[in-house]
């Protein structure tokens, strides 16, 4: 109409949620992104060494890369990474906050170590194995258990309830490694076993770490086809996205919650067997190391897709070996990947908001 | 009304008003206008724009062109506050109220009063307001803790704290008992009596009747007319509401090899709140006919469906003849996946597409397989006979996609709407319950599915088919049942009953003559 | 004993009461900071950073600005925390509990990086960070205190910045729940697109009230170190105690009034283990889960009661974006 000429003050532009991006842009604004955080990071690099940052980068580079044994050492990072990532994705997946990774790593460690050092002069090698990979599962599932059937059944909030149980159980990791210290009182269980080797997994080809990864590259494609192809995946699909369609076809959402988690849980009891018994052969509060929090960054960096999840992990533990390189190289402490590794992980989340919305400018339509 | 006009000018006047929402054009130049002391009713059917009319004046929405004058002052309301500072409140349907917090509090919620934050004197206040008009409230009770009625109490008393003189009600009734119902006339009529204009969204025939002093009617976007309470009747009315007879082009064949297949008896659902949403409701659903179900929207239609279907946990009985042997199934009380261990094959077009229905996030072949995905002892998905059959929906009801990959919620209305009633269909159903199937989409989709329908109906599905368009509810179905608040007003005849008659029992007039093959004409 | 104690509890409960009062006003504008340990660190090593270089640049010690310079450079390193969560999650609507964690690593990394490297960094001669001196300042309790016996001891002889707990956690339980902004701040929290609505700006209330929680929890981490620990920075000494601020915002049921009590008990079940007879060391570490088991069970227990008055904030953990109904 024509006489509607009232000065209207809309605003210039807003944020719309976009229906669609095409997968190659995506990636392009991600790719920009980190490329923008890289450099940001050799500026704060530069900063506080005086160093020339294309210095900074190959040191990043030769540390994580340099030599055989580092190429081995950030396999071996990025296998321990990526399995525990994993192990938390199907409960992301449906919607389920599992903060509790760490714990549940933990108590599955915790239950490797008390096997070795309990039946390791009592039980055949094999069979303690065994014992050992059957308890740590219980375990890890059996820590992911209780918040899940809280929340099944009552709602409890599953992210304020599985952050306690880590420290739970970093408690009961401190209790037991001061009941079974070497030596008596000094709070630390040392190696476990260091000349019977009982209850160490296999070395494959001489190479220390070679089973751990191929384990966790089981476990990797194993979920990518459970995710993927499996009637239970489909089913984490639907209650993640909606529980209302999941009722209306007859999922029972109680099953599922439950079911997931003990899924979720017994990986995380075999990432702490691999860390237990396939790496450190030992056990200590630090045995995870935060990769319980760590992996909830790669999970999700990788949209919980189980493929793309080697390549999130990968650039996690490369940045985190690189920058730890940097800091010996430059006599910084070793704390510095974990500021490199935040300011790239915090432009990457942002990074999100573009893809997933998109900024339109008001056109004057006249009628 | 002796103070009806204050020097003659309307309290609230609206001219030319239009409002489109991109295909639609939900007001078509749409001019009414309200006077102080003076209750004024919107009557129109579902989508006929009153809510959208009324969010224009509220601030809600922006109208694409036409002026709007308070107090004869052009003005522009851009938002609630606008709104406002022209004393106008509106009381949506859903209370925007804050659960944990006093009555006071949500009261008082955003308001920035200078001066020092009392609660113990916006209390007083607030009970003050209550007392003038009668309302009865607790001024310190938690929301939560109150009924529907409560809550809307607490809704029109905000409106009123910050000064409003024009008050807009959406569907105030739709949610209240017959006597809440009462006490809120008496509220309003006493607000009226103190000069305030107040405007009523409604469709319930009786409630304008007995409570209003004007009515504007609108038909599908478009202004109808308006007319004074006295000088007009129910009949009128409906007249004025529903419009003219439009004759559509959808074939209807005649029922073949009609026997009963699902028997719905004294049917009765409470909500959490304790409202009955069901109240006793019985009919059959014949195998090879269209049985419609008419009603004004929340009228029980989504939870009568749901119920049937297993999802919500109603009382009396649901019990479904066997097409094959003569064995009759009980299905009340029983879980989607019980009743379909049954052998009993129900197919479920509900209101939600997404969000119910199908899931967004997914694309077509695992929507397809959403009802299918667990056939088989298999761990494993089949995703071959989904894909087959995905490729062939997309080509025999011609979706327009660019995959069978594509993501549901990448698709056009109609689009999702085909892959969800071609998944139902496909299941080959026994019974087929759709819900609105044809909200949202243009006319060309629309009759794809009115012939999909027609289709299942010749194969000798029982269809029951929940519409809001009256023309198209008697054109396509075979028979209709009307229900008004929880309850059946009536089942009638589609082929020989009107839409007057139609309306005048979806506005709660049981209509006792059980005949229904004469018209009341 | 019992006196020992409970002075020990309270000056446990310090660091913990700040760090909650801090989560509580975040939580109730509906952002879950899982940030906070991380907030926490930051505070401390931004105290730590501006009274070393004020020690190392300042001819002598003015006792106002010993305190006044890492109390300012603690504040505005948390603030920057909570710049970065806000403009993350409020602004770009990015996940709540990734940004948190990552803040989390992030802040502990700065702490750590800093308190390891500072000296180097400056290029400084001193062997390492010592701040007694200004530590000094910030431990400065009455001077009376001493002479009232057991009274003094229990009530009066603490520093300034435990006394600030105490005053910020009640003035934030009557901002909460006396005034107009804490009436808009927990709407915002509760149903956003209701306070958006009635015309609350709720992105301002997020920013503000996040912040503001970041600035007081970051003075949790100063206190630790500058007082408990007398100005002595070591790696990860803050240990684990952001993550108990945070259960005890669950314990406090979101009130910062209730949360001084609940860090005193937290406080005493932090170090009870000490005051055990006859407990070894693997006992006490047994006794130091009891924070986190009383947390769940208090959180089970009002979820199965469906308490209203114990819940978190309806929206708590989700973003708001007002096109989206």
């Amino acid at each position: 109409m024509a006489q509607n000429e009232q000065k209207v003050k809309e605003p210039l532009f807003h944020i719309a949620k976009r229906s669609s991006i095409v997968w190659w842009k995506a990636w392009l604004i991600r790719l920009a992104v980190i490329l923008v955080a890289l450099m940001i990071s050799g500026l704060v690099s530069f900063l506080l060494t005086k160093e020339n940052p294309l210095e900074i980068y190959s040191v990043i580079i030769s540390g994580a890369f340099g030599t055989e044994r580092r190429i081995w050492n950030l396999m071996q990072n990025l296998a321990m990474l990526l399995c525990i990532s994993i192990a938390i994705t199907p409960a992301f997946k449906m919607r389920f906050w599992n903060i509790g990774a760490e714990g549940q790593v933990l108590v599955g460690g915790l239950a490797s170590a008390l096997c070795m050092i309990l039946f390791g002069d009592k039980l055949s090698n094999p069979l303690l194995i065994l014992v050992m990979v059957i308890t740590s599962i219980l375990a890890g599932a059996i820590w992911a258990l209780i918040p899940a059937i809280f929340r099944a059944r009552w709602n409890t909030n599953e992210t304020l309830f599985t952050l306690m149980m880590n420290y739970i159980a970093i408690q009961l990791v401190a209790f037991f490694t001061y009941k079974f210290s070497v030596p008596k009182g000094s709070g630390q269980v040392g190696i476990i076993n260091r000349t019977t080797k009982a209850g160490w997994l296999p070395v494959l080809g001489n190479q220390e770490y070679l089973l751990n990864i191929l384990i966790v590259l089981i476990v990797t494609i194993g979920m990518f086809v459970y995710l993927k192809f499996s009637k239970h995946g489909y089913e984490i699909t639907v209650v993640g996205e909606s529980q209302n369609t999941a009722r209306y076809i007859g999922i029972s959402v109680k099953k599922v919650i439950i079911r997931t988690m003990l899924i979720s849980g017994a990986l995380c009891g075999i990432a702490g067997l691999l860390l237990v018994a396939g790496t450190d052969h030992t056990i200590s509060r630090d045995t995870v190391a935060g990769r319980g929090f760590t992996a909830i960054m790669v999970s999700w960096l990788a949209k919980f897709d189980p493929i793309f999840m080697i390549l999130t992990a990968f650039l996690v533990a490369f940045l985190d070996k690189g920058a730890a390189e940097v800091s010996t190289q430059f006599g910084l402490n070793r704390s510095f990947s974990d500021i490199i590794m935040g300011i790239i992980i915090f432009f990457i989340i942002g990074s999100e908001f573009f893809i997933q919305y998109t900024v339109k400018f008001r056109r004057k339509e006249e009628a | 009304m002796d103070n009806a006009h204050k020097g003659g000018v309307p309290a609230l006047q609206l001219q030319n008003i239009s409002k489109r929402f991109g295909e639609v054009l939900a007001n078509d130049h749409v001019s009414m206008s309200v006077d102080h002391g003076e209750i004024m009713s919107i009557l129109g059917e579902n989508g006929s724009g009153k809510t959208t009319l009324m969010n224009m004046i509220a601030g809600i929405y922006f109208p694409d062109s036409g002026k709007i004058f308070a107090d004869g002052n052009e003005v522009v309301i851009r938002s609630p506050k606008d709104a406002f500072k022209y004393r106008i409140g509106m009381i949506h349907q859903h209370f925007k109220l804050v659960d944990v917090f006093t009555a006071t509090e949500n009261i008082i919620l955003g308001l920035e009063d200078n001066g020092k934050y009392n609660v113990k004197q916006c209390e007083e206040r607030v009970k003050e307001i209550a007392g003038q008009y009668g309302f009865e409230i607790d001024p310190s009770r938690k929301i939560y803790e109150m009924s529907v009625s409560e809550k809307q109490t607490v809704e029109i008393i905000k409106v009123l704290y910050r000064g409003a003189d024009i008050l807009i009600l959406d569907e105030p009734t739709a949610v209240l008992t017959p006597q809440e119902i009462e006490k809120l006339f008496a509220v309003l009529r006493r607000m009226r009596d103190d000069g305030k204009a107040i405007i009523i969204i409604t469709h319930k025939l009786n409630e304008v009747m007995s409570l209003s002093d004007r009515v504007t009617v609108l038909c599908k976007g478009k202004y109808v007319g308006t007319v004074k309470t006295s000088e007009t009747d129910e009949a009128k009315l409906t007249e004025m509401m529903v419009g003219k007879k439009i004759s559509l082009d959808i074939e209807r064949t005649e029922p073949k090899n009609v026997v009963p297949r699902l028997n719905v008896k004294d049917l009765s659902l409470c909500s959490h709140e304790g409202t009955e949403i069901l109240k006793g409701i019985s009919f059959t659903a014949n195998a090879g006919e269209i049985l419609g179900i008419a009603g004004i929207a929340g009228s029980g239609q989504r939870e009568l469906l749901e119920s049937i279907a297993g999802l919500l946990k109603a009382e009396g009985r649901i019990d479904f003849m066997s097409p094959g042997s003569k064995k009759t199934e009980s299905l009340i009380g029983k879980t989607p996946r019980q009743i379909r261990n049954l052998g009993v094959k129900f197919s479920f077009v509900p209101e939600d597409r997404i969000g119910m229905g199908l899931v967004g996030n997914m694309d077509i072949v695992d929507n397809v397989m959403l009802r299918s995905y667990n056939n088989g002892s298999s761990l494993f998905l089949n995703r071959k006979e989904p894909r087959s059959m995905t490729d062939r929906l997309i080509s025999e009801l011609e979706i327009a996609t660019p995959s069978p990959k594509t993501l549901v919620r990448r698709l056009s209305g109609g689009n999702v709407q085909k892959v969800l009633v071609g998944r139902e269909i496909a299941a080959d159903p026994t019974v087929l319950m759709v819900a609105y199937p044809v909200r949202g989409l243009d006319i060309n989709s629309s009759f794809a599915i009115y012939h999909l329908l027609n289709q299942q109906k010749k194969n000798g599905v029982a269809v029951i088919f929940v519409g809001e368009d009256l023309d198209v509810l008697l054109a396509l179905s075979d028979r209709i049942m009307v229900i008004s608040s929880g309850k059946v007003t009536g089942i009638v005849d589609a082929r020989t009953s009107t839409k007057e008659q139609i309306g005048l029992l979806m506005t709660g007039n049981a209509h006792e003559k059980e005949d229904s093959s004469h018209g009341a004409k | 004993m019992w006196i020992d104690f409970l002075r020990r509890a309270f000056m446990q409960a310090i660091p913990l009461l700040f760090g909650s009062t801090g989560e509580i006003i975040t939580e109730k504008s509906g952002n879950l900071n899982l940030g906070i340990p991380g907030v926490m660190y930051a505070g401390g090593i931004g105290g730590v950073i501006g009274a070393f270089l004020y020690e190392q640049n300042a001819a002598s010690i003015n006792p106002f600005l010993a305190i006044l310079i890492p109390l300012l450079c603690s504040l505005a390193l948390s603030l920057l925390m909570g710049l970065i969560y806000c403009f993350l999650t409020v602004t770009l609507n990015a996940n709540q509990n990734v940004t948190g964690l990552v803040l989390t690593t992030f802040g502990v990394g700065i702490g750590n990086f800093f308190g390891g490297s500072l000296v180097k960094l400056v290029g400084s001669d001193v062997p390492s960070i010592n701040l007694n001196a200004t530590s000094n300042y910030f431990r400065a309790t009455l001077p009376f205190a001493d002479k009232l016996g057991w009274f003094g001891q229990l009530f009066l002889s603490y520093s300034f910045l435990a006394y600030l707990a105490i005053v910020i956690a009640i003035v934030m339980a009557v901002i909460l729940k006396k005034t107009r902004v804490g009436l808009h701040l927990r709407a915002v929290g509760e149903n956003p697109a209701t306070a958006d609505a009635a015309g609350i700006k709720v992105e301002k209330y997020k920013y503000l009230s996040t912040c503001a929680g970041s600035m007081i929890a970051g003075l949790g981490g100063l206190y630790y170190v500058m007082d408990y620990a007398n100005g002595v920075w070591s790696n990860d000494g803050f240990g684990d105690r952001g993550w108990l601020a945070i259960a005890l915002v669950i314990f406090a049921m979101w009130k910062p009034n209730f949360a001084i009590a609940g860090s005193i008990l937290f406080g005493g079940l932090y170090i009870i283990h000490n005051y055990i007879p006859n407990l070894d060391v693997s006992g006490q570490e047994l006794f130091k889960m009891v924070p986190y088991v009383v947390t769940i069970l208090f959180l089970i227990f009002t979820s199965i009661g469906k308490s209203r008055e114990a819940q978190p904030p309806a929206s708590l953990g989700l973003s708001y974006f007002r096109e989206e109904r």
